[in-house]
């Protein structure tokens, strides 16, 4: 009974309701949509359950990088404009090395992607944390930026490259999941290794809950600050390696198209809260399986896949509205605390000095 | 600043440095006028790239390419106003080009049902205001950050768009949209060189004028400044924090929905659920560009407007130029936006030390 409760209490338990629910309406909509079989010509499994997983990859990704920044109290728009950099990068790396011996040309292709995409990540870490702009325009500039760069990369076109290795990465299987997904929960795994074996996760939601007692209890914001940014937009990077692989193609407008949602929504639904502090990554990755289970769901059903949006758009208004105090207050019949004016978690509207960038001269510690 | 003025009155003046005086009063003027400096630096820039480009490629001083610059550009100078109330209150408002999408769409359509093409008008801007009152609400009543509720309110009205109509849409024809797309000339020059305007381009200015008066002549103008400099001293002065923070959504909306009857009408009643994609950086570019600071609590709507035109003329040079890859267009929006949050950056840090 006590297990049901603490099991009630964490969000993520109902992100799996919720990817249960959405199963049980594609089954019932074709009884054999969890079947499972082996395709005769490839010799690996298919099917619906598995392509899920196989377009969960890049939103975990994507959803991991934006933990930790949604954890320091910023946020992350490039995301979806990342992805499309790095995919372009290693199309156009590919099709450039087409001679070349093509595990080589995949690795190389892979370094200048994550390269690029830490360059940019770096941009955006400074701005934030040493020149102390407020992150979403930042990222908004980075968005509007990056899109353009994966434009120049190609030149404007979307590329295509042919390169078996780098196709394996989202159409190989390792025991009958998809590549591409065993690595996105081995990557996902290794960041909470360091998050949660180190002081890192801990400094990361310090500075979230309270950047000016977190200085003055000896934390730096600012290589923490840079470094989320800079992890955010890697991660990025490798969720758009993942989306390219399946198609082999870069769509320099449509890959990473207004994924940035996806992923806010990810770490919502996880139990992130936006205001920063504690952060869940379990919560984001059952979170990202239950936007690529509502991707797939609303493809299923017929709906068109342009009109997606709007329902993800009505899964995070309901979810910010159960974080705000007011609601929490009628939920659960408690007294409501006076709304004071410091406790206000205003998005662009926040004093520099909450926003974690050190604004006295004695901050450079 | 204070302190030190009322030390150095304090202090007599000191008889063989003259001039000092005259550079109290100099560095006063300065500490007054500083947040000016972005807007003129906009300004400038903006006649810099206008006589560049008249220079490089003749033909911009020229009543038929300023004319249809102007009215190209009328949406987004709507939508500029609107956004301009929107950060001055401290908030910020992404929604905009999806908004002129749905309401574009669902404009169309309903006039394509039959029902009178005024009332489909009215229609459109109503649903904007519906928009920007959800999000108004979310802000103020639940606490949501501006942007993230703005952001749920862009995929909500995109998404919604679509599921209306993945193809476009047609105005039928004597539909009274078209009307706000008749040249009117004003000038009437040699060959093509008409200075002309069209209802749509004279709704901008009227929004213009309208927005100048609300922000800086009305009382409710006057709460928006408090609120973005600080709510909670808004709040405890007795103003009308939320009453007004609701309404410049409400406003923010409405106005999209009326950029996308002047868009619509520009295009000939043509309505597609991809439109307005990437307009609501155009609208903050502008805003920014014209000096109106994101924090809140500072700006004006004709610095607004000068953002605009800057932006007009980087479209207008890129175009003309032809040497310079359109891929790079967003770059340089990006680019010069950073350089003028920075330019705003460093001036308020100056002003807080």
């Amino acid at each position: 009974m006590n297990r049901l409760k603490i099991a009630l209490r964490t969000p993520w338990f109902w992100a799996i309701v919720g990817i249960a629910l959405l199963l049980t309406i594609n089954t019932l909509k074709d009884p054999g949509y969890l079947a499972l079989s082996v395709n005769p010509t490839t010799g690996l499994l298919t099917g619906n359950l598995l392509d899920i997983l196989r377009i969960s990859a890049p939103i975990i990704m994507i959803a991991l990088g934006m933990t930790f920044v949604i954890a320091t109290g910023g946020i992350d728009l490039s995301v979806g404009s990342m992805m499309a950099v790095g995919g372009a990068v290693a199309m156009e790396t590919l099709s450039s090395l087409d001679g070349a011996a093509p595990v080589g040309a995949m690795l190389t292709a892979i370094g200048l992607a994550l390269a690029l995409a830490i360059v940019l990540g770096a941009i955006n870490g400074f701005l934030v944390s040493v020149i102390g702009l407020q992150p979403f325009i930042t990222t908004l500039i980075m968005m509007l930026a990056a899109r353009g760069i994966a434009r120049v990369i190609t030149g404007g076109q979307n590329t295509n490259a042919t390169n078996e290795p780098f196709r394996l990465l989202a159409n190989g299987q390792i025991f009958g999941l998809p590549t591409s997904f065993v690595l996105a929960i081995a990557i996902v795994v290794l960041v909470a290794l360091v998050m949660r074996r180190t002081a890192l996760g801990l400094m990361i939601e310090s500075i979230g809950i309270n950047p000016h007692a977190s200085r003055l209890a000896g934390i730096r914001p600012r290589p923490i600050l840079f470094g989320v940014y800079v992890l955010a937009a890697a991660l990025a990077a490798v969720g758009g390696l993942f989306s390219v692989s399946e198609v082999m193609t870069v769509s320099v407008g449509g890959t990473g198209n207004l994924m940035e949602l996806d992923a806010i929504l990810a770490v919502v639904i996880g139990g992130t809260s936006l205001a920063g502090g504690k952060f869940s990554i379990v919560g984001s990755t059952v979170g990202a399986l239950l936007i690529a289970t509502l991707n797939k769901t609303v493809l299923f059903l017929g709906i068109p896949a342009a009109a997606t949006p709007a329902f993800k758009a009505v899964v995070i208004i309901v979810l910010v509205l159960l974080q705000s105090e007011r609601v929490r207050s009628w939920v659960l019949g408690r007294k409501r605390t006076p709304r004071t004016p410091t406790g206000d978690p205003g998005g662009p509207t926040r004093p520099a000095a909450e926003q974690g960038t050190p604004v006295s001269k004695e901050a450079v510690a | 600043m204070s302190s030190s003025r009322t030390l150095a009155d304090a202090v007599p003046p000191v008889p063989d440095l003259p001039e000092s005086r005259g550079a109290r009063r100099l560095a006063g003027l300065w500490e007054r006028n500083q947040t000016l400096v972005p807007t003129l630096a906009a300004l400038v820039l903006l006649f810099g790239m206008l006589i560049y480009a008249e220079i490089a490629y003749g033909r911009v001083f020229h009543a038929g390419t300023m004319s249809s610059l102007l009215i190209s550009f009328a949406p987004t100078i709507i939508l500029a106003v609107g956004m301009t109330i929107v950060i001055v209150s401290g908030g910020i408002d992404l929604s905009v080009g999806a908004v002129v999408a749905f309401s574009s769409v669902a404009g169309v359509m309903v006039m394509n049902i039959g029902v009178d093409g005024w009332a489909s008008m009215a229609l459109m801007i109503l649903s904007g205001a519906t928009f920007g009152a959800l999000a108004g609400v979310m802000v103020q009543y639940f606490n949501v950050q501006p942007f993230i509720a703005t952001l749920a309110m862009m995929f909500l009205a995109r998404g919604l768009a679509s599921i209306l109509s993945t193809t476009p849409v047609q105005a039928p024809e004597g539909s009274p949209i078209h009307l706000l797309a008749t040249d009117w000339k004003i000038l009437d020059g040699p060959r093509v060189n008409d200075f002309t305007v069209t209802p749509g381009l004279i709704i901008a200015v009227l929004v213009v004028l309208g927005g100048m008066f609300y922000l800086h002549r009305s009382r409710s103008g006057r709460t928006v400044y408090a609120i973005g400099g600080n709510e909670s001293s808004a709040a405890l002065m007795g103003l009308p924090v939320a009453r007004t923070r609701v309404g410049i959504y409400i406003i923010s909306g409405a106005l999209a929905g009326l950029a996308a009857i002047v868009y619509t009408a520009e295009v000939g009643g043509k309505a597609q659920n991809v439109t307005g994609i990437g307009w609501e950086l155009d609208a903050i570019a502008a805003v920014v560009i014209g000096g109106t600071l994101l924090t809140g609590g500072y700006g004006y709507i004709l610095g607004s407007v000068v953002g605009v035109f800057v932006i007009a003329a980087m479209r207008l040079i890129i175009t003309k130029d032809g040497t310079i890859n359109p891929e790079y267009l967003t770059i340089i929006t990006g680019g010069v936006l950073l350089v003028f949050v920075l330019l705003q950056r460093a001036l308020t840090r100056r002003r807080a030390s």
